[in-house]
């Protein structure tokens, strides 16, 4: 199967959710009534959207009817779906291998960090880019062995130390091997931790600190993703924030699509904290990983026209 | 938490807006359903619950007592909190026990809800009670899953079997329980592999688990941070495997855990434990109503008291409550109240677990070092000075100021939060004898 198969496919739950509540509004109330934007309104609170985002696109449907009088179905779909794609801002992750690129996987606790560490190494040792893993996260058991089999699985070499060790000597070690050996892309996964703990963020930003010291001498550009479950609830926003007070995030990832989770909460974080969504997370394979396609996944959230 | 502002802080907005217009109109009511229902949404409350709740609170709130009340938003605050606290309650939440003789535990979920953590911590948990429980991961799924129990088993010095040859989880959760009985353990808990109820291969495995270990508990761990699907995922694996309770973890987080009312509501299902933290002995019983608070924003003063009494002299806390409802409360009471304080912990911890404190104290730093300033000009005083304040004039107040390297002015301030404490105290003796207790013995902690 596709990648853009799987990701239609992971969300075809959603899709059907949606089509069927739009569906149902539509002809029990016939036409685009206030009821009608109340019952869409829940209907996106439902896939997780967040009431400002669900607020938002409803709001923007009632300007527009009140505007031109335009009350037809195709009308409805086509201002929502314009709407949600400005929320919507994707983008590739295609760093310039010119020099060292450094990409830290950050999130609360059960994400699935890891497993996007790996399917990301994988992705890239495949096209032939020179891939290293770090495992910082020193702190969960076996999350270390869990990282050094999908090395192994992708064929990358892994940096790590032992259970309690300081993540932040882990990510040194892994910037001066990653130098050495001439690694284009080095990703270091990092302990889960919630965003409410000084401590555990401090953590964070001390890792990061090091591999900015590091990678100087080798012009390393350095990234953080926050990874995201797409189960979250308006929790989510708050995460994002946090931590991008905490790292400054470069961008999102959203795993646990392929569930039967809406995933709407791309969309509230999106709106809240203008960062890119780059990859979906499909799967427990080391290949279900997408780019995130915005078109495919507003196309998901909304019924056909 | 300081992300959004408390419910009750809202719904008192409303209220002050509507001060002195003797009576609550229709709109206002509306409008406080409304941050109701904003509030509870916003709490990943699934939004049918949302529906049924509002109108059970309007159909309530419409009654008499409200509208006359003095505080309506508190009053209302007061229903909805109620409303939620007896949705949680209500059934036994303990876990079952076979009279057999063995039990067995099975755990299931989503990834990443925490199943593993929550297996070797209930194993702790357990094993402090003076079980013999015994684990065993039939994760054959996700990478080095069984690895990560069997170092939590160790780390609690429980027994954990693995068998990283089988590729069945059923098989390995048979074996296991033969191990357990073999071990003479009298508790297998059993660790699955994540899923999502749409994953059939993965339904049929966790059906397979059940039918060969037949569990007495089938406990489903959720995420705190769950959104709307909540309701969907519990509903279906109690549709497929069975469902008899289930345990929530990562509270610990700032998630205002709106999925436990959801399922509550949705599944009749009761909320056995909860987990708080990422260490091993960070599992709790669960409480509803501290949960109907959480919900709702408005901080949990029971935590709070609970850490208190942890900490609280009780004897002492005693003769304080009696001198308080005595009007006796002297400055070395308050000098005995700042040091048990300090006990406790951060002020800035403290305050973050107190009702209508979210808001208003975001961005502001508690000074720490304004208790030690007030206790070091206490101890600057003679005992008579102590025991009756309004002896100190201002050539007192000089010798204490030196005395404790402060100036007039911390002294002067001093004495205006003794005044104000027992003004405050005042009020609440008052409301006692309405029985408040609850109240009462909150400031008897120093609040």
């Amino acid at each position: 199967m596709s990648l853009l198969n799987k990701f239609r496919d992971g969300l075809s739950k959603t899709r059907q959710f949606v089509t069927e509540g739009f569906n149902r509004v539509a002809a029990n109330f016939g036409i685009f009534d206030e009821d009608f934007l109340d019952e869409l309104e829940m209907i996106f609170i439902q896939a997780d959207c967040g009431i400002e985002v669900s607020t938002k696109l409803v709001e923007s449907v009632r300007d527009n009817i009140r505007e031109d009088g335009k009350v037809d179905r195709e009308h409805v779909l086509s201002i929502l779906r314009r709407d949600m794609l400005n929320i919507l801002k994707t983008k590739a992750f295609t760093p310039d291998f010119s020099s060292l690129n450094v990409v830290f996987m950050v999130g609360v606790n059960g994400t699935g960090k890891t497993t996007t560490a790996g399917k990301i190494a994988y992705q890239f040792q495949k096209q032939g880019t020179k891939t290293m893993l770090a495992a910082a996260d020193t702190f969960r058991a076996a999350a270390i062995d869990q990282l050094k089999i999908w090395g192994e699985r992708a064929a990358v070499p892994v940096i790590s130390n032992t259970l309690g060790t300081d993540p932040a000597s882990v990510v040194y070690d892994a910037m001066q091997s990653a130098k050495a050996r001439a690694v284009e892309l080095l990703i270091i996964d990092t302990a889960g931790r919630l965003h409410n703990k000084p401590n555990l963020m401090s953590e964070m930003e001390k890792m990061h600190r090091v591999a900015a010291r590091e990678g100087r001498d080798a012009d390393a550009v350095i990234q953080n993703l926050l990874v995201l479950d797409a189960t979250t609830g308006q929790n989510a926003v708050v995460q994002a924030r946090s931590f991008n007070e905490s790292v400054s995030l470069d961008g999102l990832i959203i795993t646990k699509l392929d569930g039967s989770a809406k995933g709407g909460i791309a969309l509230a974080v999106a709106d809240e904290m203008s960062l890119p969504l780059i990859y979906a997370g499909l799967g427990e394979g080391i290949d279900d990983l997408a780019n995130f396609d915005a078109e495919l996944f507003v196309e998901s959230l909304l019924p056909e026209a | 938490m300081a992300i959004f502002s408390g419910l009750s802080e809202k719904l008192q907005a409303i209220t002050e807006r509507m001060r002195g217009k003797g009576r609550i109109t229709e709109r206002d009511l509306k409008d406080m359903m409304r941050e109701i229902r904003l509030a509870l949404l916003e709490a990943d409350v699934h939004y049918l619950v949302v529906k049924d709740l509002i109108k059970e609170i309007s159909d309530q709130a419409e009654g008499k007592e409200i509208i006359k009340s003095i505080t309506p938003g508190q009053q209302i605050v007061k229903i909805v909190n109620d409303a939620l606290t007896e949705i949680l309650g209500g059934s036994e939440s303990k876990l079952a026990v076979n009279p057999r003789g063995f039990t067995v535990y099975m755990l299931y979920g989503l990834q990443g809800a925490g199943k593993t953590t929550t297996a070797a911590k209930l194993a702790y948990l357990l094993k402090e009670q003076g079980k013999k429980p015994i684990l065993t991961s039939v994760d054959v799924h996700r990478p080095a899953a069984a690895d990560q129990l069997q170092i939590l088993a160790k780390s609690v010095d429980v027994p954990c079997y693995i068998n990283k040859s089988e590729k069945k989880a059923d098989l390995i959760a048979t074996e296991a329980l033969e191990r357990g009985k073999y071990l003479l353990c009298d508790t297998l808990i059993v660790d699955t592999a994540g899923r999502t109820t749409i994953d059939q291969e993965m339904m049929t495995e966790l059906e397979a688990i059940a039918t060969a270990v037949k569990p007495d508990e089938k406990l489903l761990i959720v995420d705190a941070m769950i959104g709307q699907e909540a309701v969907n995922v519990a509903l279906e694996f109690d549709k497929y495997i069975g469902l008899d309770g289930f345990i929530m973890t990562k509270l610990d987080g700032d998630a205002r855990g709106g999925a436990a009312l959801s399922i509550r509501r949705m599944t009749g299902k009761p909320i056995k434990l909860v987990g708080m933290g990422e260490k091993i002995d960070q599992i709790e019983v669960f409480h509803p109503e501290r949960m109907a608070s959480r919900i709702l924003g408005m901080g949990d003063v029971v935590t709070l008291v609970e850490k208190a009494a942890r900490q609280i002299d009780e004897a002492k806390a005693q003769k304080t409550l009696e001198r308080l409802q005595k009007n006796q409360f002297t400055l070395q009471d308050m000098l005995e109240q700042f040091e048990q304080i300090k006990n406790l912990g951060s002020m800035q911890d403290m305050m973050s677990m107190l009702p209508g404190t979210a808001g208003k104290l975001k961005g502001t730093e508690v000074d720490e070092k304004e208790f030690d300033r007030f206790a070091a000009i206490i101890r600057s005083m003679t005992m008579r000075e102590r025991d009756n304040p309004k002896i100190l004039n201002a050539s007192r107040r000089k010798r204490i100021a030196s005395g404790s390297g402060t100036s007039i002015q911390d002294v002067n301030r001093l004495i205006k939060q003794y005044d104000q404490t027992q003004k405050l105290m005042k009020q609440f003796t008052g409301m006692s004898k309405g029985g408040k207790r609850g109240m009462l013995s909150r400031f008897g902690l120093g609040f």
